[in-house]
Parts: structure tokens; C-alpha cells; sequence
């Protein structure tokens, strides 16, 4: 139905009212004279409703409005790396080249550079019939082998592959046998995930270079995480510490609608730092996805299918990719307002009923997989939560716990103390630990699962006689349950906490080990010199 | 597409600040309009929704009087927008942009759409320049940074007015040429305040613009100033290369006039009756705050807002915390032991402090400084529930020590009265304190 056009009938906020039939539902739709991007949301017998992706502001009835026929895509080719694009998938760079520094309105830029020239390895021969996701061939992006898949082309038998160098995507890789060009670059609707042969159990952990989280509550390649906190508790800086320090090939991070300020730091800071795996800088292994709060919240809601979506197209040349949002919530109420413009029966909070399926939806795109090529690939999510006043009861945080494997709580109470990251060690769990533990075990030290055990059982007692010191004062408590107040302060001061500014940001699993044992060492031998007889003080003072 | 102002006198419905206006041609979402009314007044008003060719409009100020028979409506083709020179400087507005200081209205050089355009994240330039307010809680331990939005979190009865004004007063950027010029937003004050306020703003060296709105003033007008208020601090900085400091109080009164007018549309309501787009409708506000990377000049946000009951839960505290990049709180106990600033440094935060402090910035040592006075209080705090139930005599030594180390802190740190200190000042003062305390800073 590509080509089509009609008018606008009425305009209530981010939503439009045209008098086109014959469009689909989530069809792409250019509104206006300033060709506002936008998708159907809603059919009707007379008339249909597009929700805008664009400031509204200036749109009159009766300006024209076209159908493109295809539903909302992202563009999948080389380049993606180190780009930063808005919630449509626009580069931003190129769009601050072109209107300066404030986004002025509708305007469609490519996220690939279509004149950037790249040397390419062919990989398929005249003769092969390639399915869907087979590779054709690979440019080199950066330092990963970017690997070029057949697209919607599937199933023609090759005729012709180019070799070799400087290539841009403007032209075609060469030619099957009804003369269909092989495209160096494909369009894929971000609200359909990408297919893959097979889904595996993720098994494997995920090091984030976080002690709390890969000692505590290990995250798994292609497991979920969740991160709830209040205002405040650092969600944002353990977002992007894991993204700084994770041990994936690829991060994929979406700003969704949160601060302009952060996003500038994040970029600089990425410009300037490496990744500690692989010793690159930062930037060269990460896309990022930014729609700041002041951004259109359309958009905002879009954004994280975009970013998704570009993830699962690096997972399907089998790399490890890992996908961080920050934040979950302002998706969710992007979502929200569309659902009251579209005056929907409200559910719980003004959320619209569909929110739990759609987010669960959502987090079921993760995953470890063979690829349609055959390699293996995961994608892992980390997602941060913002919950109204610190309430984890809220909607949004529930919805999630339903489906996330890791439920990393922030606390307010820790955060105001300054014991970063805030991660609260009696209500956040993994349901990847076993797997976790089994995994370090074998490859890090054989102890881990022993420590791991002996470390929460120091700190669960500790918080028992917490409550008896605060009756009969520390003074009143026996010794030994003194020494053990006191290990325990240590494995929250020096194990628990990383100062995300210092040199200790990242700490390998080996490391985080080491640290454990040296104060679980300390303990031992603590015991043993007070069962000698010798003083509390003496003990401690002699650490 | 029209060209031109088209008049109609189709109106169907008047419901409190709606008019539903029949008819009409082709209007745009978001276009001025004038209404004029029976008695001969001229109100402004804006195209909320339009549906087919009956469009619903706002009217800003009050709608007493208006009738359907006789009141006209003209489109004006063009969204509102606000004008700009440098010749606004030194000048005060009320909440509908008339001059309130009793001269004529400047001649502008431009005009500007009133919502201003998002900042394109590339853009942005990184906020790391310090500003030195004077008050040793904000600069040693919760730095402001030029860029930044920092909001002041007070709650009735709690002297915001005073905080705010000694800011005004003793602001100044590390690097002294330059000059900040304040913008300020008046929204919904007593005649109280707004005089304290205007004899701050005239005995300031540095330059000022002003919009006023007074607690008997139109609601709308609350929605409407402070986007004037960002309209012109945009232009001063990045057209101008200004660092402008806008200061918005109360924004309490901002969110109520949008749960008041988000009623009035008959919306859906949220939270505590605020309507559930309050997050973006701040962050257009908030977010309007920062430095372009190239450009010289720099908007610096500073709004107050009252916590309603004390409660930092609540919906305008607890939406404004998750777009700022930090919060200062203002603390009931401390104002009753009698410390000025009462700026309670445990929840308060500063998120881009780490990059505008150290050496080079400040000094070199200010991290080190920072986080053991930081540590060492919050610790002296906790210990006072403990002291509250043990007493004192039940406390170990070192306990005791540090109650005592978190009185002296408030007393002397915190409590700094009107007294200006340079951030230097304020280092020494908490390693003097420390040292008093033979508390190591390692």
C-alpha cells in the first residue's frame, strides 16, 4: 500500500487523526508538511490514529499524510559501532553536522553512512544458495569481523560476489541469478525479533567486574537483570560501570529518557577509556541509543526496540552482546501516556493492561542461541527500574520481577550512607547463581561456592546482633560476636563497596576472590587467637 | 495552509480556562491565539486539541466574563512565541511578559518559539567548571557545577528564601572575569517573599531578569514563566556566551497550577492527582539546563520547591530528584537548633561534583576531604539512634567520640551563618575539624 496519501482530520498531543484507509497496523506513516515521522496505532472504520514520534507543535489539519507501506525499521549494516542515534535510529552526530546543537523537527537521516568505504571478504561463492542469516561475507568494523547476513533475499542462487576493496553500501555486493543485487546493509522492524535456530538455557555467568554482583548475584550471559532504586542510589553509574567493564563483546546502552548531562559525560568518558578485556577504547565496541527526557516521549517508547534490535543483529554474527537501559520506567510511562491519548482503559497506576506482556515481551528477547549461521550468540540485558518514591510495589518493578532472572534492589538507606554501589544483600537475588558458582568453581578457584556460603552467613548473623547491640549497646556483646560485627564491616566496606571513580571500578572475579579470602583469612586466625585466650583489641589491632 | 489571522465567533462551549470554537479552518496544535472578550479585553490562548474543524483552546489568564453570543476568537497562524534582546537584562516581568518595573517594553531582536528545541545529547558539553556559592555544604560537599541543575528542597517554614539569596549574592564562577547574570522566576509568591527577593535581586552587583508571578495571579501563568524565564537564559547563553543562573521558586506552585489545569482538561489523573506526564513536563523544564560543546555560555538551574508534609516521597520532590542531577535538603531539625544554612549533607547529593573538584578545579585534596567528613558524619548520625536507646554511658569511646565530631560538625561546618567562605576556607575548616578530632584523612 506504499504511496498512499491522505489528510490530517484532528491532532489531540502526540496523536493524529487521518481520513487514510488501507494502512496497516504499526505501518510507518511521514505526517505533514515537515514529514513527521509517525505509526498507526489504531484502525477504525473512517479513520485511523498515528501516534507521533516528533514534537507536534505547528502541525495543522488538513496537511498531508503518506503511508511508506513497511512498518517501523532500523537499518542493520556495518557502521553501527561507536554510533550514538536517537530513539528512530538517527545518527545524532550527523544530525547536530546538519540543524546545530538543538533538534529542531522532523528530518530523516540514515544511520549508516552510505559513502564510507570498507574492504570486504566474500565468504560465498557463484553457485550458493544462501537462507536467511547466512553470512555472504565480512568487513572488518573496527576490531570485530562485522559479518554481512542475507537478508530478505533468501533463497536465490548467487551469480556474482564482488571482492575485495573499497565498498561502499551504495553499491551492491554483487548479484544473484534473477539479477537481485546482494545489499550490503538491511531494514528490520524493530517490534519483530530476529530469528535463531535454537534458544539454550543461559548457564554461563556474565563478569561484570562488579564484586557485589558477580560474588552476590551473578548475572548470566543471556539473562536479564533488573536494577530498582529511588533517586539517587546509583543506578545510572552501576549501569554504566557494567558497561565500561563487562566481560561481552558488544554493549548495546539506551538512554531512555533520562538526563542530557549524564549522556555527555558517558560519551566522554567512553571516548576516553578502554575496554579492560580486550584493551580497545570503549567506544569502539558500544552503540548507543539516547532519548533524553525532554526528547518527544514517543520516541522515547520506540527507543528501546531500536536498541534491541540492533543488539540481536550483533548476536546473530555470534557475539556476546550485552543491552543496558536506563531507565525501564520512563519507557513505561511513555508507554502510559500513548495509552491515555488513545483514551484506553487504564489499568493499575494509569499503566495500560498490556504493560506486564509487553515488557515481558520485551525481556524474552534475551537469550543465548545458535544463530541462523550457526554460531552462538547471547544477549544479555541489564535494565534499571525507577520506582515512584523508592516503592518497589509499584507496576512497573513487579511487572519485571515476573520474568528478570537477577533482581539487583537498591537501597536508599545504603546510598544515603555512601555505600556504593547500594545494592542491598538481603532482598536482591539471582537465579543464576547455582550455575554462577559451578562455572567459578572450575575456572577461578575451587572454594567459591564455600566463601560465597560463609560470606552471607557472617552477613545475615551480623544483622541479628545488630539488633541485640542496639539494645545492650556494643559494649554489652560477647567477643567473638564483636570479631564478627567487625568482619562483617569489612566485607561491606572493602568487599561490597567499589568506588566507581578509583582505580578499583573494575575487579576481576580473581581479584574479588583474593579480597574475600584474605578477610575471611583474618578471621580464622582471629578466632583462634581469642580462643588462645588473647584480647579482642589486641586482635584487631594487630590485623 | 493559511497566511494569515482568520476571526471566528463560533464558540459552543466556555468551561472554565476551555473554549471549544466551531468551524474553524485548518488550525495548527499549538497555535496563539487571541481572545477578545465582550468587555474589551484581549486574552491570550493557545490550540490544545482539535478534532475536525472544532478545536479546543486554552486561555491563559482569567475567563470571567466570557460569553458565547459575543466573544471572538482570532488565530494568529504562528505558535507563541517569546521575544528576546539584550537589552531584557535589569529588567522585571510579570507572568504574561509585561514589564512590572513601569518601563516600556524593549524592542526585540528576535523571537523564539516559548518551548525552546531539545539539545541534541552530542551537543552537550560535559558541566566540570566549579562554582563557588559561598556555603561550605554545597561546595565541599556538594558541588555545583556550571550546567548543572541543582534543586534546593525545603519545606515550610524552612528559610529558602534566605539560602537562595545568599546564593544569589555569593555566587561566583572559579574563574572570576566572567559574570553570571541571574535569571529569575517568580512563581506564585506572597507579597513576603517577593519583596525579600526584589531587594536581593537590586542590591546584586551582577545583572538580573525577572518574571513575577504572585500568589493572586493566573495560574497559567505559572506554566508560562519560567518557559520565559528558559527562553531568555538559552538566548543570554548561547547566543549571547552568558553564564546564566536561573533560579525558579517554588516549583510546588508549578506543579499544583499543572494538576489544576490538567483537571481542568479533564485527564486522566496520576500520582496524588498530578497528571502522569508531570515527568516530562519537568524534564522540559530541567532538562534546558547545560553547556554546548563550542559555545561559551551556560545555563545553571537552581529551583526550589516546598516537600508537601515533609515528604521526599512525594510526587514533585521524588519526579524532580530523578531529572536533577543531585538535590540539596533543607532540614526542619537543624533550623530548630538554630544552624544556618540548615542543609542536611546526608541526603543531599551532587552528581557531577566528581568531575568539577580536585586539582586543577579546586583543590587536590577536596575528594579526600570531602568523603572523610562525609563518612565520619554519617557515622556520628547513626550512632545518635543507638545513643537514644543505650545513653551514652552504654557507647564505646570511639562512639562517643564520634557523636561529639557530628555535633561539632553542624555547629561549626554547617553551621556558617551569613558568613561567605571561599572553597578553600571551607577545605581548611573540615581538615581543622577533623584534625580537632584526631580523626585520620587518609
Amino acid at each position: 500500500m506504499s504511496g498512499m496519501s491522505g489528510k490530517i482530520q484532528g491532532i489531540s498531543g502526540p496523536t493524529v487523526m487521518v481520513d487514510l484507509k488501507g494502512l496497516k497496523l504499526y505501518e510507518r506513516v511521514y505526517v505533514g508538511n515537515a514529514m513527521l515521522t509517525g505509526e498507526v496505532v489504531r484502525i477504525e472504520q473512517d479513520r485511523t490514529v498515528i501516534q507521533i514520534y516528533e514534537d507536534t507543535r505547528g502541525l495543522a489539519v488538513g496537511e498531508p499524510v503518506k503511508g511508506v507501506g513497511m512498518p517501523l525499521t532500523v537499518r542493520l549494516g556495518p557502521g553501527l559501532l561507536g554510533g550514538m542515534f536517537d530513539g528512530l535510529q538517527r545518527p545524532l552526530e550527523r544530525l547536530k553536522a546538519d540543524m546545530g546543537p538543538f533538534i529542531t523537527g522532523g528530518k530523516e537521516i540514515y544511520a549508516l553512512d552510505y559513502m564510507r568505504r570498507w574492504e570486504f571478504t566474500p565468504l560465498m561463492k557463484k553457485g550458493d544458495t544462501p537462507s536467511f542469516g547466512t553470512i555472504i561475507g565480512s568487513v572488518d568494523e573496527g576490531a570485530f569481523k562485522h559479518y554481512i547476513m542475507c537478508g530478505a533475499e533468501a533463497g536465490r542462487t548467487v551469480a556474482r560476489v564482488v571482492n575485495g576493496s573499497d565498498i561502499s553500501l551504495n553499491e551492491p555486493l554483487g548479484e544473484f541469478e534473477d539479477g537481485q543485487e546482494i545489499p550490503g546493509c538491511h531494514e528490520w522492524p524493530v517490534r519483530l525479533a530476529r530469528p535463531y535456530r535454537r534458544k539454550f538455557a543461559p548457564a554461563e555467568p556474565l563478569v561484570t567486574g562488579q564484586r557485589s554482583i558477580d560474588f552476590l548475584f551473578p548475572l548470566a550471559r543471556g539473562g536479564t537483570a533488573i536494577i530498582p532504586g529511588g533517586f539517587g542510589t546509583g543506578k545510572t553509574i552501576l549501569e554504566q560501570s557494567v558497561a565500561k567493564f563487562a566481560d561481552v563483546d558488544i554493549v548495546v546502552y539506551v538512554g531512555c529518557g533520562e538526563r542530557g548531562n549524564e549522556m555527555a559525560d558517558m560519551i566522554a568518558e567512553f571516548g576516553e577509556l578502554q575496554d579492560p578485556w580486550s584493551k580497545r577504547p570503549l567506544r569502539e565496541r558500544t552503540v548507543l541509543v539516547v532519548n533524553t527526557s525532554n526528547m518527544p516521549v514517543a520516541a522515547r517508547e520506540a527507543s528501546i526496540y531500536t536498541a534491541v534490535t540492533m543488539a540481536e543483529y550483533y548476536r546473530d554474527m555470534g557475539y556476546h552482546v550485552l543491552f543496558l537501559a536506563d531507565s525501564l520506567s520512563r519507557w513505561a510511562e511513555a508507554l502510559r501516556e500513548i495509552s491515555a491519548s488513545l483514551e484506553e482503559m487504564p489499568g493499575e497506576e494509569g499503566y495500560p493492561t498490556y504493560l506486564a506482556s509487553r515488557l515481558s515481551g520485551f525481556m524474552e528477547r534475551a537469550g543465548v542461541v545458535e544463530t541462523m549461521n550457526g554460531k552462538i550468540g547471547s544477549l544479555s540485558m541489564l535494565l534499571s527500574v525507577s520506582p515512584p518514591g523508592g516503592d518497589f510495589t509499584e507496576p512497573v518493578t513487579q511487572a519485571c520481577l515476573r520474568t528478570t532472572g537477577v533482581f539487583l534492589m537498591l537501597d536508599t538507606s545504603l546510598a544515603h550512607g555512601r555505600h556504593f554501589p547500594a545494592i542491598n544483600w538481603f532482598q536482591s537475588y539471582s537465579l543464576y547463581g547455582k550455575d554462577a558458582a559451578e562455572h567459578y568453581h572450575q575456572k577461578v578457584d575451587p572454594d567459591w561456592a564455600k566463601l560465597l556460603q560463609r560470606c552471607r552467613q557472617i552477613l545475615q548473623e551480623e544483622e541479628t546482633l545488630r539488633e541485640v547491640a542496639e539494645i545492650v549497646g556494643a559494649e554489652g556483646l560477647q567477643d567473638t560476636d564483636r570479631l564478627l560485627m567487625h568482619v562483617a564491616e569489612r566485607l561491606r566496606n572493602e568487599v561490597l563497596q567499589q568506588n566507581a571513580y578509583s582505580e578499583d571500578a573494575f575487579s576481576p572475579p580473581d581479584k574479588t576472590i583474593g579480597m574475600v579470602k584474605l578477610i575471611l583469612g583474618f578471621y580464622d586466625r582471629a578466632i583462634e587467637l581469642l580462643k588462645q585466650g588473647t584480647n579482642l583489641d589486641e586482635v584487631l589491632k594487630g590485623r | 495552509m493559511r497566511l494569515s489571522e482568520h476571526t471566528y465567533r463560533t464558540l459552543s462551549t466556555v468551561a472554565g480556562p476551555l473554549l471549544f470554537v466551531e468551524n474553524v479552518f485548518s488550525a495548527r496544535i499549538g497555535e496563539a491565539v487571541i481572545v477578545n472578550t465582550p468587555d474589551g479585553r484581549e486574552l491570550e490562548a493557545e490550540v490544545l486539541e482539535i478534532d475536525g474543524n472544532t478545536v479546543m483552546v486554552e486561555v491563559y489568564g482569567s475567563t470571567q466574563g466570557l460569553d458565547i453570543e459575543r466573544t471572538s476568537v482570532v488565530f494568529t497562524d504562528a505558535i507563541k512565541k517569546v521575544p528576546l534582546s539584550s537589552d531584557i537584562i535589569g529588567r522585571i516581568f510579570n507572568g504574561s511578559f509585561v514589564p512590572k518595573d513601569g518601563i516600556p517594553m524593549f524592542i526585540p531582536e528576535k523571537w523564539k518559539p516559548i518551548t525552546g528545541a531539545p539539545m541534541n545529547p552530542s551537543a552537550r558539553a560535559r558541566p566540570e567548571d566549579f562554582i563557588e556559592t559561598g556555603f561550605s555544604t554545597i561546595d565541599g560537599l556538594n558541588t555545583l557545577v556550571r550546567g548543572q541543575k541543582l534543586p534546593v528542597f525545603s519545606a515550610s517554614g524552612l528559610p529558602s528564601k534566605e539560602v537562595v539569596g545568599s546564593i544569589l549574592k555569593n555566587a561566583r564562577l572559579a574563574d572570576s572575569a566572567k559574570r553570571f547574570i541571574v535569571v529569575f522566576a517568580a512563581l506564585g509568591l506572597t507579597f513576603h517573599e517577593y519583596s525579600h527577593y526584589l531587594k536581593v535581586l537590586e542590591e546584586m552587583k551582577t545583572g538580573f531578569v525577572a518574571f513575577v508571578n504572585m500568589a493572586d495571579e493566573p495560574v497559567m501563568e505559572r506554566i508560562l514563566a519560567p518557559r520565559f524565564a528558559l527562553t531568555v537564559a538559552e538566548y543570554l547563553a548561547f547566543e549571547k556566551g552568558m553564564d546564566i543562573l536561573v533560579i525558579i521558586t517554588d516549583m510546588t506552585n508549578y506543579c499544583d497550577a499543572l494538576r489544576e489545569i490538567s483537571t481542568a482538561r479533564e485527564e486522566l489523573p496520576g500520582r496524588r492527582g498530578y497528571p502522569g506526564y508531570m515527568y516530562s513536563d519537568l524534564a522540559s523544564l530541567y532538562e534546558r539546563a547545560g553547556r554546548v560543546y563550542g559555545l561559551e555560555g551556560s545555563v545553571t538551574m537552581l529551583p526550589v520547591l516546598t516537600m508537601p508534609e515533609d515528604d521526599i516521597t512525594h510526587p514533585i520532590p521524588d519526579l524532580t530528584g530523578y531529572i536533577t542531577e543531585g538535590q540539596i535538603v533543607l532540614s526542619r531539625e537543624l533550623n530548630q537548633k538554630g544552624i544556618f544554612p540548615p542543609i542536611d549533607v546526608l541526603p543531599s547529593l551532587s552528581r557531577l561534583m566528581q568531575k568539577g573538584i580536585g586539582e586543577g578545579r579546586t583543590r587536590a585534596d577536596h575528594r579526600k576531604v570531602s568523603n572523610h567528613l562525609y563518612k565520619y558524619y554519617a557515622k556520628g548520625r547513626d550512632l545518635r539512634r543507638l545513643e537514644a536507646i543505650v545513653g551514652r554511658d552504654g557507647m564505646t569511646k570511639a562512639d562517643i567520640l564520634m557523636l561529639d565530631f557530628a555535633d561539632a560538625f553542624e555547629k561549626d561546618f554547617v553551621g556558617q551563618g551569613m558568613a561567605r567562605r571561599t572553597v578553600f576556607e571551607t577545605l581548611d575548616a573540615g581538615l581543622d575539624l577533623m584534625k580537632k578530632f584526631s580523626l585520620e584523612v587518609k
